[in-house]
């Protein structure tokens, strides 16, 4: 059997009849009950979903800083910078820089 | 006026509402006039209700696919920003959720047509033994293709049918679809290439 044939035949087939618009008898009015039954958004749920959201991202946040505070090796930015600033009034410190 | 008595109450105010343009309507409706939208149904549902026709047999499915353009439509019209006219937009939503429609119901039926129907099976005796004889409007031809696109995958039917049935071009196709245009070029392939192992597995299973 020639299949290319067949496939030339069978799309004009296809093309030979478009399928039918009829629509059924008052199917917008069946439409707009639909969207009329559809549930409105309401402001105040929209708000307080993003406010629970953000609350959310906040304890998630707090989570993780805590997470590295217990992890992390006490010798931090903030200690290196604690010790440079107390070097300097440390009086043995001093007394060394005064003998050179 | 005669005519217009048969007409059902309300029906004056759907054929005043019609006499407005489409972006008159959708401004209303954005407006929160919420009946704005009934002419609109109204306009475009026998398009729509056509196109789903492609792809879903069943007249409840397509009801169901019609109802649900419409609904996303609704919802969706906050986004329509009006650079193509309303009908393009809708009828591309249509397309999406007929797509989507096939993918849901994709049934991964393994190919047989051993219960191609007598008519069926006559056209296509009719066809072995004279191509030329065998009438490409007969219904036992679209029964036939039917069944065909019936068995394709879902990206492979709407390609054939764009493609091969309604005549779109390439261009066309990755517009409505969202593809790319190479990647429609690839479906074609894919989807012609499916298509004529199926017909070989028609001609094998009915003659061999």
């Amino acid at each position: 059997m020639q299949v290319t044939e067949l496939q030339k035949k069978l799309f004009a087939a296809a093309k030979s009849e478009a399928p039918s618009d009829r629509v059924p008898y008052a199917f917008e009015k069946r439409i707009m009950a639909r969207i009329a039954a559809l549930p409105k958004p309401d402001a105040w749920a929209l708000w307080g979903g993003a406010l629970w959201r953000g609350a959310a991202a906040c304890v998630a946040l707090t989570l993780v800083v805590a997470a590295f505070a217990l992890v992390l090796p006490e010798q931090t930015a903030a200690n290196d910078a604690e010790h440079t600033l107390a070097l300097s009034m440390d009086p043995a410190v001093e007394s060394s820089n005064e003998l050179q | 006026m005669v005519a217009f008595r048969f007409l059902e109450p309300g029906a004056f105010d759907i054929l005043a509402a019609m006499e407005r343009t489409d972006p008159e309507l959708i401004a209303a409706v954005l407006a929160g006039d919420e009946s704005s939208f009934e002419p609109l149904v109204a306009k475009y549902q026998s398009r729509v209700f056509a196109t789903a026709r492609r792809y879903a047999r069943r007249e409840d499915e397509v009801e169901d696919i019609v109802q649900e353009v419409f609904i996303k439509a609704f919802q969706k019209l906050p986004g329509f920003r009006g650079e193509a006219p309303f009908e393009h937009w809708l009828m591309r939503l249509a397309l999406r959720t007929c797509y989507d429609f096939l993918r849901v119901h994709q049934r991964n039926r393994e190919m047989n047509f051993t219960d191609i129907t007598h008519e069926e099976s006559d056209w296509l005796e009719k066809f072995r033994q004279e191509p030329s004889s065998a009438r490409e409007d007969a219904a036992a031809a679209r029964m036939l293709i039917q069944r065909l696109l019936d068995q394709l995958s879902p990206e492979n039917r709407l390609v054939i049918v764009l493609l091969e049935i309604e005549d779109r071009s390439v261009k066309e196709i990755a517009r409505i679809t969202g593809w790319s245009i190479p990647l429609v070029k690839v479906r074609a392939f894919r989807a012609r290439a499916q298509m004529r192992k199926l017909l070989e597995k028609l001609a094998h299973e009915k003659y061999v």
